[in-house]
């Protein structure tokens, strides 16, 4: 390491080591779900018929909305990034907005699936989920706890790329100090990743 | 004011104990991103804990000197091994050595200013002191304290009336403190490196500190989802774990492993950086392989990864599980052995100083090797069988765990206490301590041993009358071993109030970074930052001497 990038972290400006801290801490989110997927994959080898079952009451076509949307968002998000670097920072700001409003939308979409799964009386401890053979109240159980966090991962992004908005139009987000849009960008690609994985497993493979 | 002080007076700079920076006073420690201050604010937060820990243990090992109710009843001692066991492992050795001495030395030993993201510190500082808070709440609200073991196994977890979720919950806050403590070391380490110093001149407590950090980010995320499932489970029934509506039980045990063993190399990992640490020193010789030592933390990290499922040999896992995961149980002692025989190759032929840091480290090798051979008993599964859940695992771990990383962090202490308040502690009083403590924790845990083979279940409040001639030898070794913590908390207290004052650098004649800089350390720690041109621990002229002793031989 040259003595000039190392005076230079010294007033807090080293960019490779914060995306490295970036990258560190999405291994650790990576590997809280990867907690969950065990389950889900020990579960789905012991109970496979009742999975079968259970993944046919999911609606494809409002997941597959979904996953076109998340997708999207992560396309805006790339796009803001790229708007940043080119010094257009009206239209980084707006591309930050279209992604807050896209993954509004997909926690819409998902508050009309969970209202409906509820009035069909599907919810943990709820009489008809307890009278179904008991693969298939695992098979939601893991639905619920896993979109569940999931979703909660979708609300702090926004939060985060809302904070990002803000950093922007202050200017301290700037086209040669972007680093901080970029991990937040990050985070969404990983919300993005974690549901690429979610929606086959419960969607798809029935 | 402020800067009056902060300007260098008489070429010298203030000390990081007398510097100002924002805020004056308390605020000034408790919103200061100094690693050195958060190393300190740890520090008292650390030993409080150890404290109340340990009373709960003493308090334990005074009701199992006579068989039946001795001093206080059945649940109430249920609920005091499990606070022993989540106050000592959460908030004392799993934070121990690295949130303290790591905060305070992991940058001034690779020559920097301070850590990559020191905002971040001071944060996991709160979380620290948040999921503390929360687990002294989980002790005080109605319904009583947890009740289930540190382990937090299901269907206990799920069936007990006590405060289960708010202690749950200061596990899960305390995993986030943890995470956030690694992924700062990792970065530290990668990023801030002085210039000169490549990875194998880095101190090879830099080399556990860096292990270990990546234990912590990559194995508590398993158990912060575990804690949380169990959380979730408790209160809406989701029914993940609970056989009764599909679950296994089992799968939690899987999860709790998958990091509660690696976390067992976060804490031991540290305190085996500190003895590499100090053996070249007082042994006055460059430490014997460097690079094993180096190489075998991050062996250790890797292997121990992978070792989790030897906890449940009896809990129910096929032949092929059970062969692999004791396989690589007795894989994962090679390691540490390397270790045990360079520390010991250093000491052969060295100028050995018996100072009290030295005797705590010469205390841990013996300790640890009980304890580490013990364990490689435990790998083998027919011995397993018969010694699982009996004390002879207690007097295990706490081999491993209090007479070595414990040892390993008391050593740390005596080693960097002059350095880090300016101050020296009373040598006599300290080696005093010393003794109570080697004495009383061989006394205190040695029968376990003995006890646990002959049949003692361990967590059990009653036992046969056969059994109480080793439970009040254990019991007394608690006294002489309490009387050897509260001395030795005592001598450092003094010091601190009115020891002798120390500016002298090297104190020890140690070789690495921190002995070159002011005692106690300026602000910044260095005033230029050192180009690093040499591996640590250069005691070249003692292999002189001994390379010319044995060619007149």
């Amino acid at each position: 390491m040259s003595s000039q990038e190392h005076s230079a972290a010294h007033v807090h400006r080293d960019d490779i080591g914060a995306r490295m801290g970036m990258w560190l801490f999405l291994f650790t989110e990576l590997i809280l779900f990867g907690g969950m997927f065990i389950l889900y994959s020990v579960y789905r080898y012991k109970y496979p018929n009742a999975f079968h079952l259970a993944a046919k009451e999911l609606n494809t076509i409002i997941g597959t909305f979904n996953t076109a949307i998340l997708l999207t968002s992560s396309l805006t998000m790339a796009l803001s990034i790229t708007a940043i670097q080119r010094k257009q920072k009206t239209l980084s700001i707006f591309f930050q907005m279209l992604t807050i409003v896209l993954a509004m939308g997909f926690m819409i979409n998902k508050y009309f699936e969970w209202t409906a799964k509820f009035h069909h009386g599907i919810y943990p401890g709820s009489e008809i989920l307890l009278a179904k053979d008991s693969g298939e109240i695992i098979f939601f159980g893991l639905y619920y706890v896993m979109t569940g966090l999931h979703g909660l991962h979708v609300i702090i992004g926004v939060v985060l790329i809302a904070i990002m908005m803000r950093l922007t139009s202050k200017g301290i987000i700037n086209n040669d100090s972007y680093v901080k849009l970029e991990s937040a960008g990050l985070y969404w690609h990983l919300v993005d990743i974690i549901w690429i994985f979610l929606f086959p497993l419960f969607y798809l493979i029935t | 004011m402020s800067e009056a002080i902060t300007v260098p007076q008489n070429g010298k700079q203030p000390s990081y104990l007398e510097y100002q920076g924002k805020h004056k006073g308390l605020l000034g420690w408790i919103l200061s991103t100094d690693h050195k201050r958060i190393g300190i604010l740890y520090f008292i937060a650390i030993m409080s804990f150890f404290l109340v820990g340990a009373t709960f243990g003493f308090l334990m090992r005074l009701e199992l000197i006579a068989p039946g109710k001795t001093i206080i009843d059945a649940q109430t001692y249920n609920s005091f091994f499990t606070l022993h066991g989540v106050v000592m492992i959460f908030l004392f050795i799993i934070p121990g050595i690295p949130a303290i001495f790591g905060n305070f030395f992991l940058p001034i030993l690779i020559g920097a200013k301070d850590v990559s993201f020191p905002r971040l510190n001071l944060l996991s500082w709160y979380l620290y002191i948040i999921g503390g808070a929360l687990a002294i709440i989980s002790i005080l609200l109605p319904g009583g304290p947890i009740d289930t073991g540190w382990t937090f196994y299901i269907p206990y977890s799920i069936r007990t009336n006590t405060n289960v979720i708010p202690a749950l919950f200061a596990a899960f806050v305390l995993g986030f403190s943890s995470i956030l403590t690694g992924l700062n070391f990792v970065t530290t380490v990668h990023r801030l490196r002085a210039p000169g110093m490549d990875w194998f001149k880095m101190p090879l407590s830099v080399w556990s500190l860096y292990s270990t950090a990546w234990v912590q980010v990559l194995a508590t995320p398993i158990i912060g989802i575990t804690l949380l499932l169990v959380i979730i489970e408790r209160t809406f029934g989701v029914g993940l774990f609970d056989p009764a509506l599909g679950g296994d039980p089992v799968l939690f045990q899987h999860l709790f492993w998958i990091y509660s063993h690696p976390a067992v190399y976060i804490m031991i990992l540290p305190a085996m950086g500190v003895v590499s640490e100090i053996i070249p020193v007082f042994a006055r010789r460059t430490i014997f392989g460097y690079k094993f030592i180096a190489m075998s933390s991050v062996a250790i990290a890797l292997f121990g990864s992978l070792v989790w499922a030897h906890h449940m040999f009896t809990a129910g896992m096929s032949n092929t599980g059970q062969f692999i995961f004791s396989l690589l149980t007795m894989v994962v002692s090679i390691p540490s052995a390397i270790k045990v025989f360079n520390w010991t190759a250093t000491l052969y032929k060295g100028s050995i100083e018996l100072a009290t840091p030295m005797l705590f480290v010469l205390a841990f090798i013996f300790q640890f090797s009980i304890g580490g051979l013990t364990g490689v008993m435990q790998g083998i599964l027919s011995v397993d069988i018969m010694i699982h859940d009996t004390s002879f695992i207690v007097a295990h771990f706490h081999y491993v765990m209090f007479g070595g990383t414990g040892f390993g962090l008391f050593a740390a202490m005596h080693y960097w206490f002059p350095k880090m308040f300016g101050k020296m502690y009373n040598e006599k009083i300290s080696k005093t301590a010393f003794w109570f403590l080697f004495v009383g924790f061989n006394t205190l845990y040695f029968p376990m041993f003995i006890m646990g083979w002959l049949g003692m279940p361990r967590r059990y409040f009653d036992y046969l009358p056969e059994f109480q001639t080793y439970h009040v030898i254990s019991t007394v070794g608690s006294w002489i071993l309490i009387t050897g913590v509260l001395l030795m908390f005592g001598n450092l207290y003094v010091a601190l109030r009115k020891g002798k004052k120390i500016t002298e650098r090297n104190i020890w004649g140690g070789e690495t970074l921190e002995w070159q800089i002011e005692t106690p350390p300026i602000h910044e720690n260095f005033i230029d930052i050192p180009v690093v041109n040499s591996t640590p621990y250069q005691y070249l002229q003692n292999d002189e001497v001994t390379i010319n002793n044995q060619e007149v031989k």
